[in-house]
């Protein structure tokens, strides 16, 4: 059987494929409650990450003419990435419709840099959201403690927050899927 | 539209992906996560994931000419089939493609290598795989280049390839090497695969059939994405699991 091809780093000059215009999951005209994502990468010496792609991808609200559900950026300057999109809703869990898990809201979120062998997945979670206490997949994470740096907040209105730590006291948690 | 199909994909074979800390790789000290990742099942999160229309994301096959000339070096065409782990053909799936020029240097702000900038090469590309899963395109080879990693140390000639596939899980940033690189065997990036078969099938093949008489060198590389299982993942899904599993690995 033929075995999966072996991941390699994006590298530093990826910016090649770069297109600003994709760090903006509206521009093919979705309507709906519009949010903006942000926040800083830093490595393990506190560094921020100048240089990385980041990825975003969410399966609700659904996949239509209007919205592909994917965006890419690059982190600025100040390693800071930018998203504009939907707020997703509740999604089935991996049991599919039949079972009896439900998903919090949720973004996909990838990191791919210089110095990343394979991409760094992790999720966007939304503060306050009720859902969190049954989530399957926050569920997973001990100590619970650790669970907060899957969660964005709200730092202006509409304005979603989550710095992320490749490394280090507050390392984010990343998902292996 | 059809249901989407919600079959997990199958996990990594051991030895076949790089761990994120590599020793050899400098970059990865302050990249990789001390902490290993937590496994979680697949949901409609995983199993789904972004498609690409031809008609907002058209193709590039041919990046060894702009408008206004040709591009320097030696023309060489690739063609690959691109495939799931159950040989199952992946059908019109984008590829992203970027490289240096045939000096080995990025058309890139960040590429301060003393090697010339080509006013005929940008370096990117995009192709859609065809209904049988096969992608072709025209370049030419990329130069090797220096970098920083350790003393002396020039990346082999290389293509970046990004490939998505039918799902968020099977994405895929990789590099195409090129057989007889003499380079290779003194790559960090290439040698952080453990495996070395694994590492082999990275490595394009020279071949007379696809060259182009009077014209372009021909390699082949082919590609395998994830494929799905239908083998549930459940029976070892507790945080009990989950939690032993980054214990385990938590020195990384
Ligand atoms: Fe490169």
């Amino acid at each position: 059987m033929p075995i999966a091809t072996s991941s390699q780093t994006i590298g530093p000059y990826w910016h090649l494929l770069h297109d600003k215009a994709w760090s903006d999951l509206t521009r093919f005209g979705a309507t709906g409650d519009i949010i903006h994502i942000t926040g800083t990468i830093t490595d393990g010496g506190g560094n921020l990450i100048t240089d990385a792609c980041v990825e975003i991808w969410q399966a609700s609200p659904p996949v239509s003419e209007t919205f592909e559900g994917f965006g890419r950026a690059a982190t600025n300057a100040e390693g800071r990435y930018t998203f504009k999109t939907l707020r997703p809703t509740p999604l089935p869990g991996p049991n599919g419709p039949a079972g009896n898990s439900q998903q919090a809201p949720h973004i996909a979120l990838t990191i791919l840099a210089r110095g990343l062998t394979k991409a760094l997945t992790t999720r966007i979670y939304f503060h306050g959201d009720p859902g969190h206490e049954t989530d399957p997949v926050l569920s997973l994470i001990e100590p619970q403690t650790r669970r907060a740096t899957l969660i964005a907040r709200e730092t202006k209105p509409s304005v979603w927050t989550l710095d992320i730590q490749l490394q280090g006291a507050n390392e984010t948690v990343f998902l292996e899927i | 539209m059809s249901a989407p199909n919600l079959t997990p994909f199958r996990p990594e074979i051991a030895g076949t992906q790089p761990d994120y800390a590599a020793n050899i790789y400098g970059s990865t000290a302050l990249r990789a996560p001390r902490h290993a990742p937590v496994r979680i099942a697949q949901s409609i999160t995983e199993t789904t994931g972004p498609q690409f229309r031809q008609d907002r994301y058209p193709g590039n096959p041919d990046i060894s000419k702009v408008p206004t000339g040709e591009a320097q070096g030696q023309r060489i065409v690739v063609e690959g089939h691109v495939r799931d782990e159950d040989g199952k053909p992946v059908p019109h799936t984008m590829i992203e493609l970027w490289q240096a020029n045939s000096c080995g240097r990025y058309h890139h702000e960040g590429d301060q290598h003393d090697a010339p900038l080509d006013q005929h090469f940008q370096g990117s590309g995009r192709v859609f795989t065809n209904a049988e899963g096969k992608y072709r395109y025209t370049t030419i080879k990329p130069g090797a280049y220096p970098w920083r990693n350790h003393h002396n140390a020039w990346r082999p000639n290389h293509i970046h390839y990004s490939l998505f596939g039918p799902g968020f899980a099977t994405r895929l940033i990789t590099q195409m090497y090129f057989e007889g690189d003499p380079l290779l065997k003194y790559d960090p990036i290439y040698n952080c695969i453990p495996d070395e078969a694994a590492r082999t099938r990275l490595v394009a093949s020279f071949e007379l059939g696809l060259t182009e008489p009077e014209w372009a060198l021909g390699y082949r590389f082919d590609i395998i994405l994830r494929g799905r299982s239908a083998t549930p993942f459940e029976n070892d899904q507790t945080p009990a699991h989950a939690h032993a599993h980054a214990h385990d690995h938590g020195n990384h």
